[in-house]
């Protein structure tokens, strides 16, 4: 009830410019997005004003695109493996942060967080001046362990978050009853972090996915698609380019969506009760 | 509650992950900075050849104070867009969650296609000349849209301010509505409301968002390659040249630690601030 009166106050004094500004700066963010899909069924190659004929011709010549397929199923493959270790090292972060004293911690928790940051490119010629000393050759596992390691912090982030909202007393309680830490942390706590796990791993995922800076400096012979993408954009347009990223679009705006109702799935429950 | 064996457990592993594939190459990073170039090879002779040449070749110092500036107009325009965006949201919509998913949503379409987009607006060719020709507002195309740090800073403000909003967003909604309330009720105007209980109470957040904007835009390198021209180029660039073509891998080195070290200060800087905000 005051919610709305609260809002009505303010309204009048700032409905005259402030909607007309939100629609404007909307505008703005979405001008890019509105050009990129409009221009992937345009007739002519440049993009010229108005858009010539509808066509779904650079659609077609999409699918015949092995190199362009073959960087997709490189990108997937690394994103699932930087998913994987990054929650592999990010949920003991996140526990240790969480719940253990230790010398240096600070200076862990914010080496661990550095790389969010930090600009991409610095990560990328650390790690490659790391992998060159070591020796190893540049290939999509290194590009895999330089996600991994740099989105270490959005998992440690993110779960850390979920953990200082845990209520401890589930955790005492099946100590207590004689379970022992192995099987606590299997039966209790991670069932509990379960929605910011799910979170961090899909968040990670769509940064992996769109990263380029730590890529460039690590690339080996295959491609990521960020980085397949780059090498034609050098080479000059094609709406080939328009095509690939409004189908990537379309994808990612399910998956939110998804996760949308997952999150108010999770959520419904503990609103009830309340 | 914690055995000694379970603090071990969650401890040692990320500690040792960390120490091996962040704390080395930075420490290389460093390591590297000293070091020289000799006849196409890298040699350890420790020295500070690098920074010297860094400080007194103006051609660094000029791209570093471009990449600045560039780094700066963005930050401005991105709390000029999405402040006002993230108050809009938080105190006047009832939509307030889907206009939130709305700002978020372009994040999601690659930040290389983002730019790409940008170029296909603004290029000779591009919409926008294409249909100032169209209504006639303008007869030739203008040239100057691309290539040049207006494209840069056009392109790097439309991907950071999302980055900008939402710790504003997530300050302003934290503000407790009975402090407005009250502030109304004694007799304030809004603009007084906003000047005195809104704005002290969001500012942690426009630091926050500030600080993004401005570290993520000053590292980028991207962008300028795409859109800048030559009169775009920024540090990283100058960084990725000394990588590859120009192969001095300790003057790149020395760059980027530059780079990180200014990082560094200012997240300080702007921690202390945001510590001194929220206590006074």
């Amino acid at each position: 009830m005051t919610e709305g009166l609260r809002t009505d106050r303010l309204n009048d004094s700032r409905s005259r410019w402030l909607p007309g500004y939100a629609v404007l700066v909307f505008a703005f963010l979405y001008l890019p997005i509105v050009v990129l899909i409009v221009y992937s069924f345009n007739g002519q190659s440049v993009g010229g004003f108005p858009p010539r004929g509808l066509t779904t011709h650079w659609y077609r010549v999409l699918a015949s695109d092995d190199a362009m397929w073959d960087s997709v199923v490189n990108s997937l493959e690394v994103a699932l493996a930087a998913v994987a270790l990054a929650l592999a090292f990010g949920l003991p972060a996140a526990l240790a942060l969480d719940r253990v004293s230790f010398p240096g911690k600070q200076i862990f928790r914010r080496l661990v967080l550095l790389p969010l940051i930090l600009p991409g490119i610095i990560t990328g010629l650390s790690l490659l001046m790391l992998f060159v000393a070591a020796g190893m050759k540049l290939s999509l596992l290194t590009i895999t362990l330089g996600h991994g390691t740099a989105l270490i912090s959005v998992a440690t982030t993110e779960l850390f978050a979920g953990l200082q909202a845990l209520d401890r007393a589930q955790e005492e309680a099946s100590l207590d009853l004689g379970a022992n830490y192995w099987q606590t942390f299997w039966r209790v706590t991670l069932p509990n972090l379960r929605l910011s796990i799910v979170g961090a791993a899909l968040l990670i995922f769509t940064l992996s996915i769109d990263e380029i800076a730590v890529s460039f400096f690590l690339i080996g012979r295959s491609n990521t698609l960020p980085l397949e993408i780059w090498s034609r954009l050098r080479r000059g347009m094609t709406p080939e380019i328009n095509a690939v990223s409004t189908l990537i679009f379309g994808f990612s705006l399910v998956t939110i969506l998804v996760w949308y109702r997952l999150r108010v799935r999770g959520r419904a429950p503990a609103e009830e009760i309340a | 509650m914690y055995s000694r064996t379970y603090k071990a457990a969650v401890a040692i592993p990320p500690l040792a992950w960390v120490t091996g594939f962040l704390l080395v190459p930075y420490a290389l990073l460093f390591a590297y900075s000293f070091w020289q170039v000799e006849a196409q090879q890298v040699v350890h002779h420790w020295n500070l050849g690098n920074y010297r040449e860094l400080f007194h070749n103006p051609m660094y110092l000029e791209v570093l104070f471009r990449s600045m500036k560039i780094a700066g107009a963005v930050t401005a325009l991105a709390l000029l867009l999405g402040y006002p965006l993230a108050y809009y949201l938080s105190f006047c919509s009832r939509k307030k969650e889907l206009l939130y998913q709305l700002v978020i949503v372009p994040l999601w379409v690659s930040y290389l296609v983002r730019a790409y987009a940008w170029k296909t607006i603004l290029g000779s060719d591009g919409v926008l000349n294409t249909l100032l020709q169209y209504v006639h507002v303008v007869h030739h195309p203008v040239e100057s849209l691309l290539y040049s740090p207006f494209a840069v800073v056009l392109t790097l403000t439309h991907i950071y301010t999302p980055f900008a909003f939402l710790p504003i967003y997530a300050s302003l909604e934290h503000i407790p509505r009975r402090l407005v309330e009250a502030s109304e009720d004694l007799g304030a105007t809004p603009a007084r409301t906003f000047a005195r209980v809104i704005l002290p109470l969001s500012l942690p957040g426009v630091l926050a968002g500030a600080t993004f904007a401005f570290v993520l835009s000053l590292g980028d390198f991207l962008a300028p390659l795409l859109l800048g021209g030559p009169s775009g180029i920024m540090i990283s660039n100058v960084v990725v040249s000394l990588f590859g073509a120009a192969y001095n891998w300790p003057l790149g080195a020395a760059i980027s630690l530059s780079m990180l070290v200014l990082v560094v200060v200012l997240l300080s800087i702007v921690q202390r601030a945001e510590r001194k905000l929220s206590f006074g």
